[in-house]
């Protein structure tokens, strides 16, 4: 790569270099439809000029058998850039189970963001290289997106449900992370960085919490806001009380009271506290609270993490 | 005899008073005052991006403020899109031309017609209020909930403009599509209309069918920054996304409503250009209505990182696909047109050729972002700006210049300095290249679009735009100026000055209010450039009779 005028961006993930070889095979057919229909331009422009006023060329309606050349020809090549693409895109998207979960909360006009140890980072992301890393994103006000270029990923944080992005770094250093969907007046400070750290390296770097700030990782906060918040009364994993149980909850299919079944993913736990009596499961009373502006996206992603873990 | 001719009475001498143009529902001079009132609008959208390519000369902020810079790029946006491209070639050339083309006397509704300026030119009026008590700051595109809640700006009146001129493109369109249906001359058949004919039909099909959605999208979107009405917002009970599949539902079909124009007046200069009947024009043709079809299901597009389903989003990439097909037919048939013509590289062609080159640029690019795993990398970055000029300036603009050129003399009656004319279509094609063409390296490098600023290793590229832009901007003042020449001080225009088929050219430059001195009867398919009376001109049967 030319180091003074790049034209690819740096490859730190698996996935940048295959992102990269499907953009290079789509430059190489463009540059080849470009050319030729360039050079025939050119061709008959100077070939074809006027010579004089009195030209009168004879007509050619149309010729079929081009016709079909030039339309199935297209056909097959878009038909090959759609499967390499989409078949790419799955990969980018559906994060290995064994994945790393960091939670993290776009809001104007930065990147907050907490790591299963439970130390916090804002507009800063330490990731270990050579294990996957799956991102948990939402947002407190706009529509944000996280953009980190040398991972070729982006993935937009929507305020009100969750998105998930996923890369494995296979590169350390420090590299770019945008915002990259206009969310107001400092858009573009909305901004920071990837830093890949050696893989021991990240998890000293995680293990040092700050003592004065008491530190709890997701899972612990979670488990102690499930407590704090009152959840404990009705929700009791031990019991089972007036609400329904949660232990075992997560991916589980529940049935509503106007018959409906749903799967209980993040989406839907999170529906179930800000907005309870969105989807009242069958055989209780729509009788929660709502706790919409009690929990910050933060602590409800804790709360959701915790409720994840039952089993 | 000259003098004779000059006082013979056209739609421009027939009366000179104010009143007289706007009172008049002569559907050439409503073109002529559409004219005028969108060069305004692409005036000032000009200069709001000189001025902040200017500002992206660095890397930190240099002259202006996030939120100025914000709203320039707003305003850049709303003021091109709404009020320059999507009425330019329809509401202009379309207007002025396609009763002429179907030898008619008028448009259907005439009074329609004038209704529909007063119309738009209220809703730019909103628009222009909008930017001059302070601007708006969310992009053309109005993403909630920062449009509808968080923006601190002028939402709703920018909106409310919007609002309004889209009901001028509606009676534009039903305008066309009944004119084209009832009011052909005799012999005019449908597939013996000029392909400028076709592309307007199938342009004002997307018209009268997406623009009530943006309506619609767009007063939502007011409802709920005025009453807080949760629609989209999800503190209010709102779906963000909700938005943007409405929103794209309508301004998807609208790139083809701005492109599709254009390639019509591409057919017309280039069969001319060449004496070429267009070479497989029944194809050419249905790919106009293929591509006004087809351009109604791949909205999703714009969507793979929104949250939609992954699957959705595989049906959307591969309807997006086939879409390229009709597109990639369009380019190969105008090349095969060429093959064995008698061409002439004179301002229009030039601006033709120009047209499929960058055209060519801008569709290869779009498949680029079909492709859903390259998509996730370049969306809302450079890339998108620079493919989207690429078909909208590359393509629409170019197709504009190049029809106002071709029919330039049969509107105002005069002709403009030809070689003047061709160096500044060079210009325009080179200088619109160094503007654009360095945004897809910068943006496959990874800078966001709307940035104001940004990383230091994107500046070469950024300044490379910016005096690539100031190119630019030199042609379109050239233009400015030796047009303004040719309409004061131009030489007189003959009846067909080009030698080129069509009716439009067998009427005197500039046409008499009722169009034709007889009513035409077409005895010919389009682009007879084998007749011998294709090349009738009146300056070179000054004397006889018309007709």
């Amino acid at each position: 790569m030319n180091e003074r005028f790049p034209v690819i961006p740096d490859q730190a993930s698996a996935l940048a270099r295959d992102v990269d070889m499907l953009y290079l095979f789509l430059i190489g057919v463009s540059a080849f439809f470009l050319i030729l229909i360039g050079a025939l331009i050119i061709w008959f422009v100077f070939r074809f000029r006027r010579t004089s006023d009195t030209d009168r060329p004879a007509e050619i309606h149309g010729h079929t058998k081009l016709e079909i050349v030039w339309t199935v020809i297209p056909l097959v090549l878009v038909l090959i850039m759609f499967v390499w693409g989409a078949v790419l895109f799955f990969k980018q998207f559906r994060p290995p189970a064994d994945a790393m979960e960091i939670l993290v909360t776009g809001k104007q006009w930065m990147w907050k963001m907490q790591h299963p140890s439970g130390r916090w980072e804002i507009n800063e992301l330490h990731v270990p290289v050579g294990r996957p890393v799956k991102l948990t994103l939402t947002s407190e006000d706009v529509i944000h997106s996280f953009y980190v270029p040398a991972f070729r990923t982006k993935m937009d944080a929507v305020p009100g449900r969750y998105t998930t992005v996923w890369f494995e770094p296979t590169r350390t250093g420090s590299y770019h992370l945008f915002c990259a969907e206009y969310c107001g007046a400092e858009h573009s400070l909305m901004k920071g960085w990837i830093h890949v750290l050696p893989a021991e390296e990240y998890d000293d770097w995680a293990a040092r919490i700050d003592p004065d700030l008491a530190e709890l990782t997701p899972l612990e906060a979670g488990e102690r806001l499930f407590t704090e918040m009152g959840c404990m009364a009705c929700h009791n994993p031990a019991s089972g009380a007036l609400g329904p149980n949660v232990v075992g909850l997560y991916m589980s299919e529940v049935r509503l009271d106007d018959g409906r079944t749903v799967i209980a993913d993040e989406d839907y736990i999170r529906q179930s506290i800000v907005e309870p009596m969105a989807k009242i499961v069958e055989g209780y009373q729509p009788i929660m609270p709502t706790y919409r502006g009690q929990l910050d996206e933060s602590q409800l992603m804790q709360i959701i993490t915790y409720i994840k873990s039952l089993e | 005899m000259s003098e004779n001719a000059a006082k013979t009475e056209n739609y421009l001498n027939v009366k000179h008073t104010v009143a007289s143009w706007l009172f008049t529902v002569d559907h050439k001079r409503i073109g002529v005052m559409y004219l005028a009132t969108i060069l305004l609008f692409f005036f000032l959208g000009g200069v709001a991006a000189v001025l902040f390519r200017i500002e992206l000369m660095t890397p930190t902020e240099m002259f202006m403020a996030s939120e100025t810079y914000n709203r320039l790029f707003t305003m850049h946006g709303i003021t091109m899109i709404f009020f320059f491209l999507i009425p330019s070639i329809p509401a202009v050339l379309g207007n002025f031309l396609l009763p002429i083309m179907l030898g008619a006397r008028d448009l259907a509704f005439p009074r329609l017609n004038l209704a529909s300026w007063y119309v738009f030119t209220f809703g730019g009026l909103l628009g222009l209020g909008a930017i001059i008590f302070g601007g708006v700051d969310t992009g053309w595109t109005f993403y909630t909930p920062y449009s509808s809640t968080y923006a601190n700006s002028n939402v709703i009146l920018a909106a409310l403009g919007i609002f309004v001129s889209g009901f001028a493109s509606i009676m534009t369109g039903l305008n066309f599509i009944v004119t084209i249906h009832k009011m052909r001359a005799p012999g005019l058949t449908w597939f013996r209309l000029p392909l400028f004919v076709w592309a307007h039909y199938a342009t004002s099909i997307i018209i009268v069918l997406g623009t009530p959605v943006i309506a619609i999208t767009i007063l939502l979107v007011a409802v709920e920054r005025i009453f807080s009405v949760g629609i989209f917002d999800p503190a209010l009970g709102g779906d963000p996304v909700l938005f943007q599949h409405l929103f794209w539902f309508y301004s998807h079909p609208a790139v083809y409503i701005m492109i599709l124009p254009g390639m019509g007046v591409v057919s017309e200069i280039i069969a001319c250009f060449s004496r070429k009947r267009i070479f497989g024009y029944h194809i050419v043709a249905m790919s106009s209505l293929a591509i006004a079809i087809l351009g109604f299901f791949v909205w999703g597009h714009h969507m793979f990182v929104s949250s939609q389903s992954m699957y959705a989003g595989m049906i959307f990439s591969i309807l997006s696909f086939l879409v390229a097909i009709p597109s990639a037919i369009k380019v190969f048939n105008w090349v095969a047109t060429l093959y064995g013509g008698s061409i002439k590289l004179d301002t229009p062609m030039l601006y033709a050729l120009g047209f499929i080159g960058l055209f060519t640029i801008g569709g290869l690019t779009g498949l680029f972002l079909a492709t859903m795993a390259v998509n996730v990398h370049v969306h809302d970055t450079y890339f998108i700006v620079a493919h989207f000029h690429y078909v909208m300036v590359g393509g629409m603009v170019m197709a504009f210049f190049g029809g106002l050129h071709f029919w330039w003399p049969k509107i105002t009656g005069k002709l403009f300095p030809e070689m003047l004319g061709r160096i500044t279509a060079i210009i325009i094609f080179i200088g619109f290249n160094l503007t654009f063409f360095p945004q897809f390296i910068v943006g496959y490098l990874g800078m966001p679009r709307r940035y104001h600023v940004y990383p230091e290793e994107f500046q070469l590229l950024h300044v490379m735009s910016t005096g690539g832009a100031a190119v630019l901007a030199l042609g379109y003042m050239l233009m400015g100026v030796y047009l303004l020449y040719s309409l004061i001080l131009g030489p007189k225009a003959s009846s067909n000055p080009w030698k080129a088929a069509g009716l439009e050219w067998t009427t005197p430059s500039p046409p008499p209010t009722e169009n034709f001195l007889e009513p035409p009867v077409v005895k010919h398919e389009a682009y007879a450039y084998t007749e011998e009376d294709t090349y009738r001109d009146d300056a070179e049967t000054k004397g006889d009779t018309h007709g």
